[in-house]
């Protein structure tokens, strides 16, 4: 019998398609019956960041060609709605009152056609009287104008606040011989899927809101959705087409998606709705942005007995996912995969008039690891260590039973020096180090630098697990559906090769279902690198199960005791011990069982506890000390994700991370002006990393298994992002090392390399 | 304003608007809708389409400018069934993810051949810079493209 496909390079079912005629996103439906007439949605947003609205005036608009109608939250009878993660939060979906941000959705207009609508849009005429305006997270934190006024302050979630210990102060390092302190700016980023937002909504004949959804979480979007629109359960149908990249900014429905039904109810027609990327750029949640206060302490020979952080996240002008993750997510994984005995970490969310920060791959993950991974390289340079050997004292030991860090997070599976000797000796880090060493006594322009991370994360850390669903058809084909929601990962491939490798069914007649409320209506979506360790498994245990009930109902069919029965994998059919002649397929038996509700099984698998993915990253720059200019010359990442189903697939979420690692390290950045207006809301403007300024990425292989699923598999979609942002940031930091460069903010642009080296250059170094 | 475009070896005439873009009469006037808009500064290269063989980013030239000429999209790429050499190259390499890019992507990867049939990892990541993708990382469209080029 010919081996299980699972852990082959097996390529992708999904791709003819996508190379063919291109997928089917939301703004592609253009034969779906529901949406024939529908009006066009071009929302009138915030040109200011935080103001109170005088008045709207849309007389002019509603002469411009094309326009059907305009409304306001009035017009729609929008209420105040509270923010989930706090309360006292409150606004409305439509700007009513005040605006806090520049690009906060005031009114909508319906055009004929789409093109319509943004001229119509720029004729509605608001009125603003203008508020101070809050950019800076510090300041913000202590100003006495308030962006949501019930809060009454700006920091709007505190780790103290449900009950997390305050840090202690400088009393924890008393006993240290070496203490430093650094304050770091991990800064705010913009996901940037490059499909942006869009969706449609309509009313089905039978008072239904049926709404196609860019998401990644169709059924969390359903039940936002139907609370908006106080519609009762069963009302509300979400439909996810294929899905152009989320990295977690497309979670959560926003503003506009949740309001959508609404405008279609009130119009009486159905809607669709695209935004432009420049409204993308200021209404799609960002991600990361804290300030990072760090001391971390220990012994003149290496070793950190004491690491203290207070993260400052700014939240945006709303309390969304953003304003959780450094409780959540950064804190728990503070010490990363360092033994340290002390450790403290406190975290404070504040409300700016900024773009809501919501989740954004790796989410609170990527902070962390940049945190301690920086201080440990600080501490490193403070006593004249190599960083590589100064984590190698520090780092926790090998252990295949749980183990917990000081902070109280508990890890399932680690080796984590393994995976460092594993990338140090496929980059040559000796050699490295002495080419960096013959161009720093040359005096070369060109400057080397390395950057070593080691990082664990994470995963699947907030859901319980993943329901999934076979159905086996007439024609002996397998529908698989699942609650995990793809946009890119390569689910249908992956979920096709568990089912495979369970009933036999051979690949290209498995399907896979997603996305549709109605024909999945249970799932927690794709996000936090949960899908196949909860999802895939679930496919998995469903599979498994669906053989045994259908080995009972071949023994039926057979007229033969069960345990009689065997399952053929290599000719996918069921027969009596040594009667392979007589035989059942999967098609015998759906036919079978057609009037007895058919040939399906369907699992809610209840998942072991999150899974930590590690590993070990080495990044090679050049430094231009005339210049300032950064080129990556080397990236060589070793990520454990376990066991692996589709090394294809790996490799590919490993490079995609390591890219938007590195971009946060090299180049990216929102940034706004002193008045809260976006200076990189656009593609033009903002500097989205492209092929010319990353290389080809080494990727170094390690199986872990977790023993939290029986895939063994740990998440493997954002560990990429993870490990690179600071072994990146640490090499150029390295390069300049000898001119007495401890530290240089994110993103090492340039212009701030070169200020930072002209700094040196004045002190004389 | 009347225009005739030969798109994938087809002829089309249709009347539009002057200030349609040839994306727009692409995408919604022939709802061929394999070519993508990923923004609004001619950055991301997702509409990118041949126009007369030459890769152009669909999004930032009029459909007027097209009158007479030839198009081609990714829905033109494939004869009978089969996927060109650079199509197939990237199901190989796993050049793709969500797939928004990819069609702009592929038509760009083929431009760039046409214009250097053997060209160097350096080339084609300078070559592909006006092709975002957030997926990739764009090691494996660099792969994809390297092999379709050794095809």
């Amino acid at each position: 019998m010919a081996g299980s496909i699972l852990g082959n390079r097996v390529l992708r079912k999904e791709d003819p398609k996508f190379l063919t005629t291109g997928g089917v996103y939301v703004d592609d439906l253009n034969s779906e019956p529901l949406l024939v007439g529908a009006l066009h949605a071009t929302f009138v947003r915030s040109t200011v960041a935080h103001a109170n609205i005088a008045n709207i005036d849309i007389a002019d608009a509603l002469e411009s060609p094309g326009v059907v109608a305009i409304y306001t939250a009035a017009d729609l009878d929008l209420q105040p709605v509270s923010a989930t993660f706090n309360p006292m939060a409150k606004r409305t979906l439509l700007a009513s009152n005040k605006v806090r941000y520049v690009g906060e959705p005031v009114a909508v207009v319906l055009t004929k056609l789409a093109n319509q609508g943004e001229d119509a849009a720029e004729k509605v005429i608001i009125d603003y009287d203008t508020l101070e305006v809050l950019i800076d997270i510090e300041q913000a934190m202590t100003s006495t104008t308030h962006i949501y006024e019930e809060c009454g302050s700006n920091v709007v979630f505190d780790s103290t606040a449900i009950g997390m210990p305050d840090n202690t102060g400088d009393a924890m390092f008393a006993d240290c011989e070496v203490v430093v302190k650094g304050r770091y700016i991990n800064q705010r980023v913009a996901p940037c899927p490059l499909e942006v937002r869009a969706s449609a909504a309509a009313w089905d004949t039978d008072g239904r809101l049926i709404q196609w959804m860019s998401t990644q979480h169709a059924q969390g979007a359903r039940d936002t959705i139907q609370k908006a629109n106080s519609l009762e359960a069963g009302q509300i149908r979400v439909i996810t087409p294929d899905v152009g990249g989320g990295f977690g900014a497309k979670i959560a429905a926003y503003p506009e998606e949740l309001v959508l039904g609404a405008v279609a109810k009130k119009a009486g027609l159905p809607i669709r709705w695209l935004e432009t990327r420049s409204e993308s750029m200021t209404a799609l949640g960002h991600g990361r942005a804290q300030i990072q206060y760090v001391t971390i302490g220990g012994t003149k020979a290496g070793k950190v007995t004491a690491y203290q952080m207070h993260v400052l996240q700014d939240s945006g002008a709303w309390v969304d996912l953003g304003a959780i993750l450094a409780p959540f997510m950064t804190r728990p994984m503070a010490s990363g995969v360092y033994d340290i005995p002390k450790i403290e970490v406190r975290t404070t969310s504040i409300a700016t008039n900024t773009t809501p920060v919501v989740a954004y791959r790796g989410a609170g993950r990527p902070e962390a690891t940049a945190a301690i991974e920086r201080a440990m390289d600080m501490f490193a340079a403070e006593i004249g260590k190599d960083a590589a050997e100064v984590r190698r004292i520090n780092l926790i030991p090998k252990f295949l039973e749980p183990h917990a860090t000081s902070i109280g997070q508990t890890y399932d599976v680690g080796d984590y020096e393994e995976s460092l000797n594993r990338v140090l000796a496929a980059a040559d880090y000796t050699k490295l180090r002495a080419e960096q060493a013959a161009r720093r006594a040359s005096g070369s322009v060109k400057q080397l630098g390395i950057g070593v991370s080691v990082y664990v994360e994470i995963t699947a850390g907030s859901s319980a697990g993943e329901s999934a669903k076979i159905e086996v058809t007439h024609d002996g084909r397998a529908v698989v559906y699942t609650g995990t929601s793809p946009h890119g990962q390569g689910h249908v491939t992956s979920w096709a090769m568990i089912a495979s490798d369970q009933t036999g069914i051979p690949m290209d007649k498995i399907d896979v279902v997603w996305g549709d409320t109605d024909l999945v209506p249970k799932g927690g979506g794709t996000m936090g690198s949960r899908s196949l360790q909860q999802g895939g498994v679930a496919v998995h245990v469903a599979a498994g199960e669906l053989v045994e009930q259908a080995r009972k109902h071949a023994a039926r069919l057979l007229e033969a005791n069960e345990e009689d029965v065997v399952f053929d994998k290599e000719s996918a059919s069921f027969h009596v011990t040594g009667t392979p002649a007589v035989a059942k397929s999967w098609a015998d038996l759906s036919i079978a069982l057609a009037n007895d509700g058919g040939l399906v099984q369907e699992t809610d698998y209840v998942a072991h506890g999150a899974t930590f993915p590690f590993g070990a990253h080495v990044s090679v720059v050049e430094v231009d000390t005339e210049t300032g200019q950064v080129k990556m010359l080397r990236h060589v990442a070793c990520d454990d994700a376990g066991k692996v189903l589709n090394p294809l697939l790996l490799e590919g979420q490993i490079h995609g991370g390591i890219a938007q690692g590195a971009a946060q390290a090299l180049l990216e950045e929102v940034r706004y002006d002193g008045d809260g207006n976006p200076i990189t809301s656009n593609f033009a403007d903002y500097a989205f990393i492209s092929a010319a300024e990353l290389p080809s990425f080494e990727v170094i292989h390690m199986e872990t298994p977790t023993p939290r699923n029986a895939l063994g598999a740990k998440g493997i979609g954002e560990s990429g992002t993870i490990g690179s942002t600071p072994a990146v940031q640490s090499a150029v930091i390295d390069a300049l090392a000898h001119l007495g460069v401890r530290h240089i903010d994110m993103p090492t642009t340039a212009e701030r390399v070169w200020s930072e080296i002209q700094k040196q250059k004045a002190k004389g170094n | 304003m009347k225009l005739s475009i030969t798109v994938n070896g087809r002829s089309t005439e249709h009347d539009v608007e002057p200030r349609t873009l040839l994306v727009h009469y692409i995408r919604e006037t022939l709802q061929l809708t394999g070519t993508n808009v990923g923004c609004d500064t001619s950055s991301c290269g997702a509409c990118t389409i041949h126009l007369d063989g030459e890769a152009v980013k669909s999004c930032t030239i009029l459909a007027a400018q097209a009158d007479g000429c030839a198009v081609t999209t990714i829905e033109g790429m494939s004869k009978d069934g089969v996927m060109h050499p650079m199509q197939q190259s990237f199901m190989e390499n796993h050049g793709l993810q969500c797939g928004f890019c990819t069609p702009g992507m592929v038509m760009a990867a083929v431009g760039l051949l046409n214009e250097n049939a053997n060209p160097t990892e350096d080339d084609i990541r300078i070559g592909l810079e006006g092709n975002l993708c957030r997926c990739t990382g764009y090691h494996n469209i660099v792969q994809s493209v390297l092999a379709a080029a050794k095809k």
